[in-house]
């Protein structure tokens, strides 16, 4: 089967198929691809038994939920006020000028997605971004460089 | 409201959390409506930014006859310049635990849920180890609790109790009508108390102090302490816990860089205060005696003269127009044109009176948009366009 069918079947069995398990399930599977395809959400919509258009309307509501196909490591970059007076944009340039690629694009190697967001609440450290998970803070183009640097030595073939 | 003359720091929120047991089996031990009554005194109000009578909620929860009820933990902290929720689920995680737990007590629910933004997901393996261990502990005391953690996606407008209830419900994050209020049907249809993650810290300082150590704190109407986020323009960014009733001023002269031109309170839904009017500013809910009083979740941002107040404008702008649910027009629509109406009077395409058609358009979002965030739009916008008028224009 599928990966990504067995894994939504295998949560909607553990979790259940109560509308309130809808969020979860879409979070899973974008842990796993990085964003939710059409394919998913209408696996997702046969096992809630829900029109798939209702699972597109809840997902494209959150900035989380890709719709679109990602990289690996999802950056985002805080444009908020104080991040934005704190240099957010030279952390910006330094990331596009290093991965060769504008806001909203991926990386050819389908390795990293350069994306803005709001607030990230980290204010007094700011500037600040996300990579995946992981939040890095009081950035400065040379140590944005070396995260990502850091980032580009990771064997892709652990990570799968 | 009453301006008290000092700033006054406080350490509450984050004294030892290691009592938590005690606390817990103590508290469960006592009358719900005693400590309802204990709360109420207390006068603790919501410290995510509404400023709600903690007590009377939680009292009308507890009248609320379902046999299901919800406590929620709000801890969606979206407002920009806001970052004290984090630091109080990561340092004391044991005194929301328990907070819960005895709201559950209180109004009967035996069911606790965590909405934490998806931005705090890092989070989230150490919170649900504190779970964990504290579920062994109510076992152990025989106590009927359970808490989860439901992680957000990104989307400001979930900090709005209803939005975030549609949330968990697994819909699009758009607030619903009010009333019924969540403490009539909340989560599930059913009666629920969704409280700011500072807020339930609160109820644990009270219930295991009493009412009167947190009522002696602070002024009229604004009794106890707040946790405040500064950043910007301020040589100590940071968390801090300080009396509520403090004025802008001696705010300004403890955080500020020395050339402070206006400070933002309650983040980019709040109000910026230019320096001209530090004095006359209070950081409190409102009441009926002197000057501005400004009530806040906690978010402080300091500018200082190399600042544009336009570009922080524009900046809170595309904030509201990105993160508006998109449900109601006026909130929707009224975002979008503000954004495009600044702009244009910024490049000439508009005369400099087309900004007073703008703060038209401001009230009537205050008047008729659904939520909290079409509201509060006004905030910001009318004390940034008032105050800085010609950054506005030229």
């Amino acid at each position: 089967m599928n990966p990504i069918k067995s894994l939504i079947r295998e949560m909607a069995d553990k979790r259940g198929r109560s509308r309130e398990n809808l969020l979860p399930i879409m979070q899973a599977v974008v842990e796993r691809e990085k964003y939710l395809s059409e394919y998913s959400m209408i696996e997702i919509a046969k096992q809630f038994d829900i029109p798939a258009a209702e699972v597109y309307g809840t997902a494209t509501f959150y900035s989380f939920i890709e719709t679109r196909p990602a990289g690996q490591y999802i950056i985002r970059i805080c444009k908020t006020i104080t991040c934005a007076m704190k240099g957010k944009n030279q952390i910006l340039f330094a990331i596009q000028d290093m991965l060769k690629v504008k806001l909203g694009e991926t990386t050819p190697d389908r390795k990293f997605t350069l994306l803005e967001t709001n607030c990230l609440g980290w204010c007094h450290k700011a500037p600040a971004m996300m990579v995946n998970n992981e939040v890095y803070t009081e950035l400065t183009p040379e140590k944005v460089r070396d995260i990502l640097t850091g980032y580009m030595k990771i064997n892709d073939q652990n990570l799968n | 409201m009453a301006i008290s003359h000092q700033l006054k720091r406080v350490d509450f929120i984050f004294s030892n959390e290691n009592d938590w047991e005690k606390v817990l089996s103590a508290t469960i031990k006592k009358k719900p409506a005693d400590l309802i009554n204990e709360l109420i005194s207390s006068e603790l109000k919501g410290r995510g930014g509404a400023g709600f009578p903690t007590g009377l909620k939680w009292k009308l929860a507890a009248e609320a006859k379902e046999d299901a009820k919800y406590i929620i933990c709000n801890a969606d902290e979206g407002e920009p310049g806001t970052f004290k929720d984090r630091e109080i689920l990561s340092k004391v995680p044991y005194k929301v635990l328990t907070a819960m737990a005895v709201c559950g007590y209180i109004t009967g629910a035996k069911e606790g849920i965590i909405y934490l933004r998806g931005e705090y997901k890092f989070l989230q393996a150490e919170l649900n180890k504190a779970i964990e261990e504290f579920h062994y502990y109510c076992k152990e005391i025989k106590f009927d609790f359970r808490i989860s953690i439901f992680m957000g996606s990104g989307a400001y407008i979930c900090g709005e109790e209803t939005a975030l209830m549609e949330s968990m419900e697994g819909k699009r994050g758009e607030p619903r009508n009010k009333p019924p209020f969540p403490t009539q049907r909340g989560y599930k249809n059913m009666p629920t108390v969704i409280n700011n993650v500072e807020t339930l810290v609160h109820t644990f300082t009270i219930f295991k102090y009493g009412a009167k150590k947190f009522y002696d704190l602070g002024v009229q109407y604004s009794r106890g302490t707040k946790l405040f986020s500064v950043s910007g323009d301020t040589p100590k960014p940071g968390i801090y816990e300080l009396e509520l009733g403090m004025s802008l001023q001696d705010f300004v002269y403890e955080f500020g860089d020395g050339d402070t031109k206006a400070v933002q309170v309650g983040g980019a839904s709040g109000f910026l205060v230019p320096r001209k009017k530090f004095k006359d500013a209070a950081i409190g809910f409102k009441g009926k005696l002197v000057g501005i009083s400004l009530p806040t979740g906690g978010s402080m941002m300091l500018f200082n003269s190399s600042r544009s107040m336009y570009n922080v404008l524009d900046n809170y702008l595309e904030f509201f127009r990105e993160e508006s649910c998109g449900q109601c027009t006026p909130c929707r629509v009224g975002c979008q044109q503000l954004l495009l109406g600044i702009k244009a009077v910024k490049r000439g395409e508009k005369p400099a009176a087309y900004l007073d058609k703008l703060l038209r358009l401001t009230e009537t979002m205050q008047l008729t948009a659904k939520c909290g965030l079409g509201q509060s739009v006004a905030n910001s916008f009318s004390s940034i366009v008032e105050n800085f008028q010609e950054e506005m224009i030229y």
